[in-house]
């Protein structure tokens, strides 16, 4: 590892897959950092490399895909490297995952307390009444009703919403390091995405799992993250705090993303929407894979892909409106906006870190 | 605009839709809603999975035979138009768009045909030029070329789908269209390019929509008036605005107070209001009340007092 605090490390990651149409390059040179404790969000449009780029982590990509470049590196071994038995010994144990849909991955002629004490009893080599006792506690820990009594039903028995606290369930039994969500929320009800993402966050801090979350619903990523990546095209484009991409963002696309979903007080007639497709990944575009969907594009964008470019320690973007020779452009009256609100908020921040030190240093004195 | 100059085009009165009646797993899927829509407009229809929402929107387009209560659409009854003729000619004046733009167009179809479909039902074109012709505009309407119209469903994005199954709503020429979640199975970004087109469409051709969706801020930008709907039951009926601004009914906040806003401040200062469902089954008779101006509520005579304390509460506001 590059650095102590990071749990995982996935470098110049890249992965084809074989069609009969030919070669698709679904991930593009991904790198990234999942820290400890932490929330990553990956967010993008379906197609972007976002699941499959969580599939690599698990070692369950498809068998047309493969792993033409990269690393993904964890507790010091290289994921991509291991063989399918020992990936078995970090699968669900070290590292696990929750799935979109709460009815899919769930087995349907299972009792639920089993399913949920069968990481222990394969991976702990737990008795069964021993690991039901902790499968029990972990349907309590993640809020299902009358636990006890419901041990023993059967998945079509529950809600959605309780479907999902079951999968977590199941996720958590053996305090992963890293857990990935991907769309964990997006086939529930709000109020009941609502429960859900509380819990999730919540059950981070007893557990202190690191997160990797997959959606493309950027109001769910405001409430979750800590920090965020933005794929296009099997790209990141740029990644930054959270704060940082909702309130600073650089990259046109992310542009595109905050300005294309309407708040609860947009009042234009026509909503800002980025004009046509993504591209075809068989044969990515030479240069920016955004640049055919991009009013802001330059020339270069065409001819060469832009490199990341340093916005702050935390904050990068791979835009060539970033280079010190670019022509400066105004983003869009939204995302001046939202530049404003941050500015004020650190305005904000800084003198009431300046009112504290002034009173600290008052009672100070009163005290002297 | 006062209520004199708005013209109803649709009145959905004590519409009840009860699936396995009479059996022990009765559902009341819809229970005794009432609701009109204007001309012109679009009504906007949220609530959760199982609110009844969707079910609605199939009742009016007689998908399903309601089990009681009227659907009364340009002033007519279509379930007591006699002649098949009749119903014909009325029925196209009602189309619907679909949530799944995978499901919804018939794989082995080209999309001319699809398209074409419901020309051909209600004979619109007179020979296979004019046919030729009108496909060819509706795909331009819709923002995709005539070349695509020998192609298959396969060939197209979800976005483009949509684009497909709109006009195929369009092409019997109706004034009312459903659009059930049109835009649930979309990327963000194509979400908006479709919402965009349907608001042209309805400037362009003066269409009614009832927009029936579960993404909040989408309908919220889409809708003139909205209505809540859970278990079955209409709980508020109020303009997009106002209902946002001022929720009256507690299930209403509830919802409202539960929406991921992209903004990472709000989100970390967001409070969630819980809603005990429990109370609306107390046995008590409720009705819609208008509590302010174009403001319904569901309410039981004696709640009708603390509804308005609440509206004068919302109202004594700068607006």
């Amino acid at each position: 590892m590059e650095n102590q605090d990071n749990v995982l490390e996935v470098r110049n990651l890249e992965i084809n897959f074989d069609t009969f149409a030919g070669t698709v390059k679904a991930i593009r040179n991904v790198s990234f950092d999942l820290k400890k404790g932490e929330t990553l969000a990956i967010v993008g449009e379906s197609g972007s490399g976002k699941s499959v780029t969580t599939r690599a982590i698990m070692g369950l990509l498809a068998r047309n895909a493969k792993v033409a470049n990269g690393t993904i590196e964890y507790q010091d071994r290289d994921l991509l490297q291991l063989s399918e038995r020992d990936m078995e010994q970090i699968r669900g144990v070290d590292i696990a995952e929750i799935f979109q849909d709460p009815m899919t991955s769930l087995d349907p002629t299972m009792k639920i307390g089993r399913q949920i004490a069968e990481p222990l009893m394969i991976h702990k080599n737990m008795k069964k009444d021993q690991a039901e006792a902790e499968a029990l506690k972990m349907m309590k820990l993640v809020g299902i009703t009358n636990a006890e009594d419901r041990i023993n039903d059967y998945p079509h028995q529950f809600s959605g919403g309780m479907r999902q606290r079951i999968v977590i369930a199941i996720a958590l039994i053996n305090y992963p390091d890293i857990l990935i969500a991907d769309e964990p929320t997006t086939a529930l009800d709000v109020t009941i995405q609502a429960q859900i993402l509380h819990l999730m966050k919540e059950l981070q801090t007893k557990i202190n799992t690191s997160i990797i979350f997959i959606t493309h619903d950027l109001g769910v990523v405001a409430g979750m993250a800590d920090r965020v990546a933005v794929m296009y095209a099997g790209q990141i484009v740029e990644y930054g705090t959270v704060d940082e991409i909702f309130y600073d963002p650089k990259h046109p696309y992310t542009w595109g993303l905050l300005n294309s979903m309407p708040t609860l007080d947009t009042k234009e007639n026509t909503l800002p929407s980025i004009p046509g497709t993504p591209p075809d990944l068989l044969e990515p575009p030479v240069g920016d894979a955004f640049a055919a969907r991009n009013q802001y594009a330059l020339k270069i964008d065409t001819q060469k892909q832009p490199p990341f470019f340093k916005v702050s320690d935390t904050h990068s973007a791979a835009t060539w409106l970033l280079d010190p020779r670019a022509p400066k452009v105004t983003p869009p009256a939204t995302i001046l906006e939202r530049q404003k609100k941050y500015a004020a908020m650190h305005e904000k921040a800084v003198a009431e870190a300046k009112r504290a030190e002034q009173e600290q240093h008052r009672s100070g004195e009163e005290e002297g | 605009m006062t209520d004199n100059q708005r013209e109803k085009l649709l009145e959905v009165k004590h519409l009840k839709q009860y699936f396995n009646v009479g059996k022990a797993d009765e559902v009341k899927a819809v229970d005794d809603i009432s609701f009109d829509i204007y001309k012109g407009e679009t009504f906007g229809l949220v609530g959760e999975s199982g609110s009844g929402k969707t079910t609605t929107g199939r009742a009016i387009i007689h998908l399903y035979e309601p089990t009681a209560g009227e659907i009364i659409f340009d002033g007519r009854d279509e379930s007591k138009l006699k002649s098949k003729q009749d119903r014909q000619t009325f029925r196209r004046q009602m189309q619907m768009i679909f949530q799944d733009p995978y499901a919804s167009l018939n794989p082995r179809m080209t999309v001319k045909d699809i398209v074409a479909e419901g020309i051909d039902i209600n004979h619109l074109a007179k020979d296979k030029a004019e046919r030729d012709q009108m496909v060819a505009d509706l795909l331009e309407t819709v923002g995709l070329n005539k070349d695509h119209a020998s192609r298959y469903p396969h060939e197209f994005s979800g976005g483009q789908r949509q684009r497909i199954g709109i006009a195929r709503a369009l092409a019997v020429d109706p004034s009312f269209v459903i659009c059930d979640e049109p835009i649930s199975a979309l990327d963000v970004s194509i979400q908006a390019q479709v919402v965009n087109l349907l608001k042209d469409l309805q400037r362009e051709k003066g269409l009614t929509y009832l927009f029936i969706a579960h993404d909040l801020s989408m309908v919220k930008y889409i809708s003139d008036r909205i209505g809540v709907m859970h278990y079955g039951r209409m709980l508020e009926i109020a303009d997009a605005d106002e209902i946002y601004a001022h929720p009256l009914h507690d299930y209403t906040r509830s919802l409202l107070s539960a929406v991921p806003v992209p903004d990472p401040e709000f989100e970390r200062t967001r409070q969630e209001i819980p809603y005990d469902g429990s109370a609306e089954n107390d046995g008590k008779e409720r009705t819609l009340v208008e509590i302010a101006p174009h403001h319904f509520v569901r309410a039981a005579p004696d709640e009708i007092e603390m509804y308005q304390k609440r509206a004068e509460e919302a109202a004594l506001t700068h607006s």
